[in-house]
């Protein structure tokens, strides 16, 4: 089980006193892509937290993972104050050193041509999705774990992400992510019904 | 295709320090504003106290040093707000860099937009206060090493602090105390430049607080940043 990017083990999360989610086991191997599903409160982020290593202090179980991880959250730690194109050169994750050609294929890649140098704090809702999205089109980690990736975009929008998904897991990578929409993504989608795991 | 690059950490601090200054630049209000505090203390002190010269450059030390350190409070307060709003700060915990190694950007930088401004721009508000011009070259100095270690102090309370509601006045609580030390030797470098002494002892203790506050500061901002990520 040495090349599996995510093991996680009898995981519960615990939040104050409340037991959120317990028992939780999952294996993710090269080329899966995994929703995390279920309501909302139930867990899906707290859960994706915990796989990132975000948070860890009431979390019990076994958790083991790849050091090569991407992981975008709810907030998509932009800068208002600069261009997308610097948002992504300089960012914060440092996964890699974009070159600015890299830069300029990843935001065209998600629609952004065009954009590169306006300020991103003019850009609406879905288009800074879109520029925290373009991360997964720079050479960016193996495991993806991607809070609700698909919000505030566009059909056109999450038709391309859904794309960029079966490319990653083509190319060897693994996705997880959490909605409450059901992706197209064919026979190769896995979904982790969190309702199973609800705890006490 | 997929697979991360091998990050360079020097690169990466490089970049992150880039990337903290420019924001700066794109919002100077942040650089600005501790300064103009600065300023407008130093202006309200002859104001309430006369204007006598001599009166006025016997308590100068103190005033300049407790006004500095106001002014790095209030830098502190803002020091990971925006970070840990808008996510960079998870980010920043998920790189693959130690994290006590990955703050040091962004105190760097605000240490250069804060500490080392007002360092250097600390004369004129001396001459302000009737400070002679020799003892410059020491407020200069102390300034600089004090300032540094207020912002490693600070820093700390700022991570565990961040994440708390109206987290303000209990950062205050938290460092004021630590800062003590620092300015007893601040004032007491530039009492002794005033009087004619040796300040080096002071600057000797500052410089010794700046080395330490290097090396063990890091270790405990990277713990409070991941206690505050768990809120």
């Amino acid at each position: 089980m040495t090349t599996a990017l995510l093991e996680a083990r009898d995981l519960s999360i615990h939040k104050g006193l409340r037991q959120l989610l317990k028992d939780v086991t999952l294996c993710v191997e090269p080329g899966d892509l995994w929703q995390l599903a279920g309501g909302n409160g139930i867990g899906k982020t707290s859960l994706l937290r915990s796989f990132a290593r975000l948070a860890s202090i009431e979390v019990y179980g076994d958790l083991s993972r790849c050091d090569d991880v991407l992981y975008v959250g709810h907030s998509a730690s932009l800068k208002g104050a600069m261009t997308p194109r610097q948002n992504l050169k300089y960012h914060p994750s440092g996964l890699c050193t974009p070159t600015d050609t890299e830069i300029d294929g990843a935001l065209a890649a998600v629609g952004l041509a065009g954009y590169e140098n306006a300020l991103t704090a003019r850009l609406s809702a879905g288009q800074k999705r879109r520029v925290a999205l373009a991360r997964l089109f720079l050479p960016s980690g193996r495991l993806w774990l991607l809070d609700e990736p698909f919000t505030a975009l566009d059909v056109a929008g999450v038709a391309v992400l859904e794309q960029r998904f079966r490319a990653h897991a083509q190319a060897g990578g693994a996705v997880v992510f959490t909605s409450h929409q059901s992706a197209d993504l064919g026979g190769t989608l896995s979904v982790l019904d969190l309702e199973q795991f609800r705890g006490d | 295709m997929t697979e991360a690059r091998d990050i360079d950490i020097l690169h990466f601090c490089r970049s992150q320090t880039l990337r903290h200054l420019m924001l700066m630049v794109r919002s100077p209000s942040e650089v600005i504003n501790p300064l103009l505090f600065f300023l407008l203390v130093i202006v309200l002190f002859p104001l309430g106290l006369g204007p006598d010269p001599e009166q006025l450059s016997l308590l100068a030390p103190g005033i300049l040093w407790v006004v500095a350190l106001l002014s790095n409070l209030m830098i502190c307060m803002r020091l990971f707000v925006d970070d840990l709003e808008d996510g960079s700060l998870e980010q920043l915990a998920m790189a693959r860099v130690p994290l006590s190694i990955a703050v040091l950007p962004q105190l760097l930088a605000s240490w250069l937009a804060s500490g080392l401004l007002l360092s250097l721009v600390s004369p004129i508000f001396g001459l302000m206060l009737g400070l002679p011009l020799e003892v410059a070259p020491v407020l200069v100095a102390s300034l600089l090493m004090g300032t540094a270690i207020m912002l490693l102090l600070g820093a700390v309370g700022a991570a565990l602090t961040v994440g708390v509601q109206r987290g303000g006045i209990l950062l205050a609580l938290l460092i004021l105390p630590l800062y003590v030390p620092i300015l007893i030797a601040g004032t007491r470098a530039l009492n002794e430049a005033l009087q004619g002494g040796d300040p080096t002892v002071a600057l000797a203790l500052l410089g010794a607080g700046v080395t330490g506050g290097l090396l063990l500061a890091p270790l405990a901002i990277a713990a409070g940043v991941r206690v505050s990520l768990e809120l």
